[in-house]
C-alpha cells in the first residue's frame, strides 16, 4: 500500500516533468539527442576516426552527466519560479521520493540519445556482455552521482540565473577538463592530478580500460571503482541528509 | 477535531531580519482563520512555519497533537499549502497540473484524474481542461493551483492570498467554496482583503512587524476598539462642524474625506450636527478595515473625549 503510493509520487515527476513536458513540447526531445552526439563527431572528425570508441563511450558518460545536470536546471526552475518545491514540502512526498521521481524523468529524456549510442557502440566497439554488463553499471554510478548532486545544489538556488552559473561551472569541471572524450594519457603530468577530481574520470578510465583502449594495472582498475562509489555515496548520502529541502 | 498551538513563535532570516517576533496564539476545530496585516508583516513566515516549510528560530507548533518543528513527516499527509508565490507550470495543462500535484499526495494516475476534473469543475475552469496554463489568464492560473486543495485528502489547507489577482465574480465564488469547505476543513488563509477576512473567519489574527497585534473573533475585535460605528465623509468639506459632549475620533485623509468612529448612541448626535451643516455622509458598522487602520496604524493619538478632536 505504502509502496503503491510512492510509486504513484515517482510517476507524478515523471509526468511533470517529461512525459507532459514532451508531449506538449515535442522539441525537448531533440533537444537532448543533439550535444553529446555533436561532441562525439567533433571527437571522430579531428581524431580522423581512430578514437571513436573511446569518443562513444565519452558520450555515454557525458549523456548520463547531463541527465544531473538538466535535473539541476530544471529543479531550480520549478522551485523558484512555480514554487513547486515549497508545495512537495508540504504533502506527503519525501524529498528522496522526489528526487527519485525526478531522475528518472531526465532519464526518460536521454533514452534516444542512449539508443543511437548503443547502436555505435554495437558497431564500433565490440564489446562482450560481461564488458558491456560492467560498462552499464559504470555508467549507471555516474548516472546516480550526477542526479544526487543536480538535486543537491537545486535545493540551494534562490533564483533561475543562479542555477544557470552552477551548472556551467559543473559541467566544465566534470566533463570538459576530464578526460571523457579522450584518453587520461593525453594529458600533461602534473595535470593529470586535476583530472582525479572529477568522478567522471574515474568511469572513463573503467569503460576505456575495460574495452581495451587504455592500459592500467589491475590494482589501478579497482581503485578507480572504489573511488567512484565511495564519491556516489558522499554524493547520496549529502543530497537526502542535507539538501535544503526544509528552508530554515 | 483539528488543533493549532502555537507558542512563541520567533522567525529571524539570515539576513537577520527578525520577521516574527514571539507569537503565540492556539485555535481548535474547523473552520476558518484569517491572517492580516501589512506588506511585510510576516504573514507568509508565519503560514510557511505552520506549513512545515520553514523552521521557526525559536518556538512550539503543535498541530492536532503533532509538533511539527519536530517531526513534520508525520502532519504532512494531512496538510496542503498554495504558496503566495506559486504558479502553475507553464507547459502543463490545468489537467496535467493537477494530476501530477494529486499523485504527490499519493493518489494513483486514474484517481488523480478523476479528482482532477472534478475540482476543476469546482472552479468553473472546465473548459480550460486542456488549455496550456501558460495561454491561461493570471486569475485562471491562480484557481488552477487553488483547485489543487479541494480532494488533496488533506484537512487542514494553507493558503497564501488565494484570491490576489481574480476578478470580484470569480473572488466571490471561491468565498463560496471556502466557505462550504469550513465545515469539513480548517482553513488557514493570508489576505490583503479585509472584507474576505471580514466575511469567512472564525477567528483573526492581526500581525504588525513580526509582532501577534490581535487575535479574536471578528466580534471580539469590535469590541477591542471602543467606537462600533464609522461615519464617512467622502467630500471635502471647509471646516468640520465642532460636536460637543459626544466620544468621537476622527480619522483625516481616508480616501481624501474625513472618518469618525464613535459609538452608536453619540452617532445620533453627530449626524444630526453634520445634516444641519449640509454635510454628506454614510453610516456604518465598523468593518474590520476600521480596525486594522484603528490598530496598525502606530501614529493615532488616544481618543477624545469632546473637543479637541485628534487627527493624522
Ligand atoms: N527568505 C527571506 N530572507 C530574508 N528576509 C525575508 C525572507 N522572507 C521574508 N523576509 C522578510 O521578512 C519580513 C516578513 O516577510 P513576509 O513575506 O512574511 O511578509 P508578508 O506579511 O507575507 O508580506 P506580503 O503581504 O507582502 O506578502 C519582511 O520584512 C521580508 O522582507
Ligand atoms: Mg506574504
Amino acid at each position: 500500500m505504502n509502496t503503491k503510493k510512492k510509486l504513484n509520487q515517482i510517476f507524478a515527476s515523471i509526468l511533470l516533468n517529461s512525459i507532459y513536458a514532451m508531449k506538449n513540447y515535442p522539441i525537448m526531445f531533440i533537444n537532448t539527442l543533439l550535444s553529446p552526439l555533436s561532441m562525439l563527431v567533433i571527437i571522430v572528425i579531428v581524431s580522423r576516426g581512430a578514437l571513436i570508441g573511446v569518443g562513444i563511450e565519452g558520450a555515454f558518460i557525458m549523456t548520463m552527466l547531463s541527465g544531473g545536470l538538466s535535473l539541476q536546471g530544471d529543479l531550480s526552475h520549478l522551485k523558484n519560479d512555480f514554487k513547486l518545491q515549497d508545495i512537495v514540502v508540504s504533502s506527503p512526498t519525501t524529498s528522496f521520493i522526489y528526487m527519485i521521481g525526478m531522475g528518472l524523468s531526465e532519464l526518460i529524456y536521454i533514452i534516444p540519445t542512449l539508443i543511437v549510442l548503443l547502436i555505435l557502440a554495437i558497431l564500433f566497439i565490440h564489446a562482450t556482455i560481461v564488458q558491456a554488463l560492467i560498462m552499464l553499471i559504470a555508467l549507471i554510478i555516474i548516472f546516480l552521482f550526477s542526479i544526487s548532486l543536480g538535486f543537491f545544489l537545486s535545493t540551494f538556488t534562490s533564483d533561475v540565473m543562479q542555477s544557470w552559473g552552477m551548472t556551467n561551472v559543473i559541467s566544465t569541471l566534470l566533463s570538459t577538463i576530464p578526460p571523457v572524450y579522450y584518453l587520461i594519457t593525453y594529458i600533461p603530468m602534473p595535470f593529470q592530478y586535476i583530472a582525479y577530481i572529477s568522478p567522471t574520470t574515474y568511469a572513463a578510465e573503467i569503460l576505456q580500460s575495460i574495452t581495451g583502449y587504455l592500459q592500467i594495472t589491475p590494482l589501478n582498475f579497482y581503485v578507480d571503482w572504489l573511488v567512484l562509489i565511495i564519491l556516489t555515496v558522499i554524493m547520496l548520502v549529502l543530497s537526502i541528509r542535507k539538501s535544503r529541502w526544509r528552508e530554515n | 477535531m483539528h488543533s493549532v498551538y502555537c507558542k512563541n513563535i520567533s522567525k529571524i532570516y539570515h539576513n537577520k531580519k527578525k520577521a516574527l517576533n514571539n507569537v503565540s496564539f492556539s485555535f481548535k476545530g474547523k473552520g476558518i482563520l484569517s491572517i492580516i496585516g501589512k506588506n511585510g508583516a510576516g504573514k507568509t513566515t508565519l503560514i510557511r512555519i505552520l506549513a512545515t516549510e520553514l523552521v521557526p528560530t525559536s518556538g512550539t507548533v503543535i498541530i492536532d497533537d503533532i509538533n511539527i518543528v519536530k517531526n513534520p513527516e508525520e502532519i504532512r499527509k494531512n496538510i496542503a499549502i498554495i504558496p503566495q508565490e506559486a504558479r502553475a507550470v507553464q507547459w502543463l495543462t490545468p489537467k496535467q497540473t493537477l494530476i501530477s500535484y494529486l499523485m504527490y499526495r499519493g493518489f494513483s494516475y486514474s484517481e488523480s484524474k478523476k479528482l482532477a476534473i472534478e475540482s476543476l469543475k469546482k472552479l468553473s475552469l472546465t473548459k480550460n481542461l486542456n488549455t496550456l496554463n501558460r495561454l491561461l489568464s493570471g486569475g485562471t492560473k491562480r484557481k488552477v493551483l487553488v483547485s489543487y486543495v479541494l480532494f488533496s485528502g488533506a484537512k487542514i489547507i494553507f493558503l497564501d492570498e488565494p484570491t490576489t489577482g481574480l476578478d470580484p465574480i470569480s473572488r466571490s465564488e471561491l468565498w463560496n467554496l471556502l466557505k462550504k469547505l469550513k465545515d469539513d476543513y480548517l482553513i488557514v488563509l493570508t489576505t490583503h482583503y479585509l472584507e474576505e477576512a471580514e466575511r469567512l473567519s472564525d477567528k483573526i489574527i492581526l500581525i504588525d512587524d513580526g509582532k501577534l497585534v490581535a487575535y479574536d473573533s471578528m466580534d471580539g475585535l469590535r469590541k477591542k476598539i471602543k467606537y462600533n460605528y464609522s461615519i464617512l465623509i467622502s467630500n471635502n468639506i471647509q471646516k468640520m462642524p465642532k460636536f460637543i459632549n459626544v466620544k468621537y475620533k476622527i480619522i483625516k485623509g481616508l480616501n481624501s474625506g474625513y472618518q469618525i468612529l464613535t459609538n452608536e448612541k453619540d452617532s445620533e448626535k453627530i449626524t444630526n450636527i453634520l445634516i444641519k451643516n449640509n454635510i454628506k455622509f454614510s453610516i456604518n458598522p465598523v468593518s474590520l478595515e476600521d480596525i486594522f487602520y484603528y490598530l496598525v496604524k502606530k501614529t493615532i493619538s488616544e481618543d477624545s473625549d469632546n473637543s479637541d478632536n485628534d487627527e493624522y
